[in-house]
This record gives C-alpha cells, sequence and structure tokens, in this order.
C-alpha cells in the first residue's frame, strides 16, 4: 500500500512527498535508474515523457520531452548531482527548448530523493526545491495557502494575519 | 517539470516582479487598499523616481493595475495573477501525487 503525505515549506521553499511501497529499496531505485520505467511515471496524467537521454551517474545529463494531447512537446532537462544507490539521489530538473537546450531563465528544480527500508518496503521521500527562485517563497505565501481564500473575496482578512 | 498554462515570458515577468522586497511589499499594500504612487513613495527610503520605476515593474507583470484619478496615479493589487502563479505550485504537487501512484502501479505489475 502507498502511504503518501506532502508538505510544502513555505520557509525553505521545499515541496516534500512521502510515499510508501511494498517494495525493497533497490527495485524503487530501478524506477529512476531505468528510463523505460522512469518514462512511465514521470509526466503528468497527459503529458507522457520520452527519456532521449538518461545518464544516470553523478554529472551525468538526461534529456526528455513531454508530449502532450495536441502533440506539443514540452523540452526538459536532468542534471544528476548526487547517487548512492539504493539510498539517495540528487538532480536539477530545467526547461529546455525545443532543440533540447537549456533555458537559462526558467526555474530550475533541485531534487533529492531518499529511498529508505521500511518494514519490508521503501519510504521514498522526495524533497523538491526552489531555491533558484527565491522569489517563489512570497509568491507560495500569498498564493497556495491564501489563494483559495483571496478567491473567496477574504483579502482583508489574509492580509492582516502578516 | 511543471507544465503549466502561462507563457515564458509571462511567468518569467511575474517572477521578476516579486524578486525585490519593496516590490513585495507594494504588492502586499495595494492588495489591502489602494495607494497613489506619492503614497507609497513616502513609505520607502527611495526617489520617488525609484518607487515609480518599481511599479512599473509590477505592472508590466500585471501584479497591480496604475489608474489615474485626477492628478493623482491610484495603484490597485490584482490578485488573479497572484492566484494564476500559485496555480504552478499546486500543479507540481498534484503531478508528484500522480508519479506516486505511477510507480506504485509499475512496482505491482512486477509483483505479477
Amino acid at each position: 500500500m502507498t502511504v503518501i503525505s506532502s508538505h510544502q515549506d513555505t520557509q525553505a521553499l521545499t515541496l516534500t512527498i512521502v510515499a510508501e511501497y511494498d517494495a525493497a529499496p533497490d527495485r524503487v531505485w530501478r524506477v529512476w535508474a531505468d528510463p523505460r520505467k522512469l518514462e512511465r511515471w514521470w509526466g503528468p496524467p497527459t503529458w507522457p515523457a520520452t527519456f532521449e537521454q538518461h545518464d544516470f551517474t553523478v554529472g551525468g545529463s538526461s534529456s526528455y520531452f513531454m508530449t502532450g494531447p495536441d502533440g506539443t512537446k514540452a523540452h526538459g532537462w536532468w542534471r544528476i548531482t548526487a547517487i548512492d544507490a539504493p539510498k539517495r539521489l540528487e538532480f536539477d530538473d530545467g526547461f529546455a527548448d525545443e532543440n533540447g537546450e537549456r533555458s537559462p531563465d526558467m526555474p530550475v528544480i533541485h531534487c533529492a530523493v531518499t529511498f529508505e527500508p521500511s518494514g519490508t518496503g521503501t519510504r521514498m521521500t522526495t524533497v523538491s526545491s526552489f531555491a533558484s527562485i527565491e522569489e517563489l517563497e512570497k509568491l507560495i505565501e500569498m498564493g497556495m495557502e491564501e489563494g483559495m481564500k483571496l478567491a473567496e473575496g477574504q483579502i482583508d482578512a489574509i492580509l492582516a494575519e502578516d | 517539470m511543471v507544465v503549466n498554462q502561462l507563457g515564458d515570458a509571462e511567468i518569467d515577468r511575474i517572477f521578476h516582479a516579486l524578486s525585490d522586497a519593496t516590490r513585495r511589499d507594494i504588492v502586499t499594500r495595494v492588495l489591502r487598499q489602494e495607494e497613489s504612487i506619492s503614497q507609497l513613495a513616502r513609505r520607502y527610503e527611495m526617489s520617488f523616481a525609484a518607487v515609480q520605476k518599481h511599479v512599473a515593474v509590477l505592472a508590466r507583470a500585471s501584479l497591480v493595475v496604475k489608474q489615474r484619478s485626477g492628478r493623482e496615479r491610484l495603484v490597485h493589487g490584482n490578485p488573479e495573477v497572484l492566484r494564476t502563479a500559485a496555480r504552478l505550485l499546486g500543479e507540481y504537487e498534484r503531478i508528484w501525487h500522480h508519479r506516486v501512484r505511477n510507480i506504485q502501479d509499475i512496482l505491482s505489475e512486477e509483483d505479477e
């Protein structure tokens, strides 16, 4: 059974997702290491991913694109910054143009994944940090939690909490 | 990776506009209540022209709207744009929930 929790930390600018799988860490690790497995889960529901390159070593790069319902392709890249199989993986994930060239002005998300034995299975924790755009902190603060309330026209109440 | 509904240029403008503490403060203030540029200028230790420039950056990102009222230019916030930008993060979280389920499917398949 998959137990999932998610947590947004607006101070540290992170999104933490915890999932538990009834499979040993090396098997969960392989869904990241094997590009044919990886592309089966990485893309959003209607945007399946295709990994054209997946150099799963420290300093290695991956390039991928996701194909939208209308055939539009969204290109992205990874750069692997740490690997300790089957315990820990860290990488940067960014946007690329249609030629696969990195888009320097777009956000880069740093992703740190840990795999811990849990009972007979694995607890997988992914921490996504938006460190390259510190601006997001205020954005999250103003938008994520409070966006719904803003939508209800309670702007004054929210701002009064500052 | 986030698949978003906004154009790259539009997102760049929003994030750039919010990258400055004074500009974030201006947004917070004018969401609460509209203020003229001269009122805003009195709140910060910088020139009227500098505040005017900050407001222009925010206006280009549609985070605030400027309106002429007699001799004054009134500035008010546009919460809709903040909501739109915030959806990026909500989207990101939803994507991860989807990924976690997909991984579960792959692992269950291997067991069969």
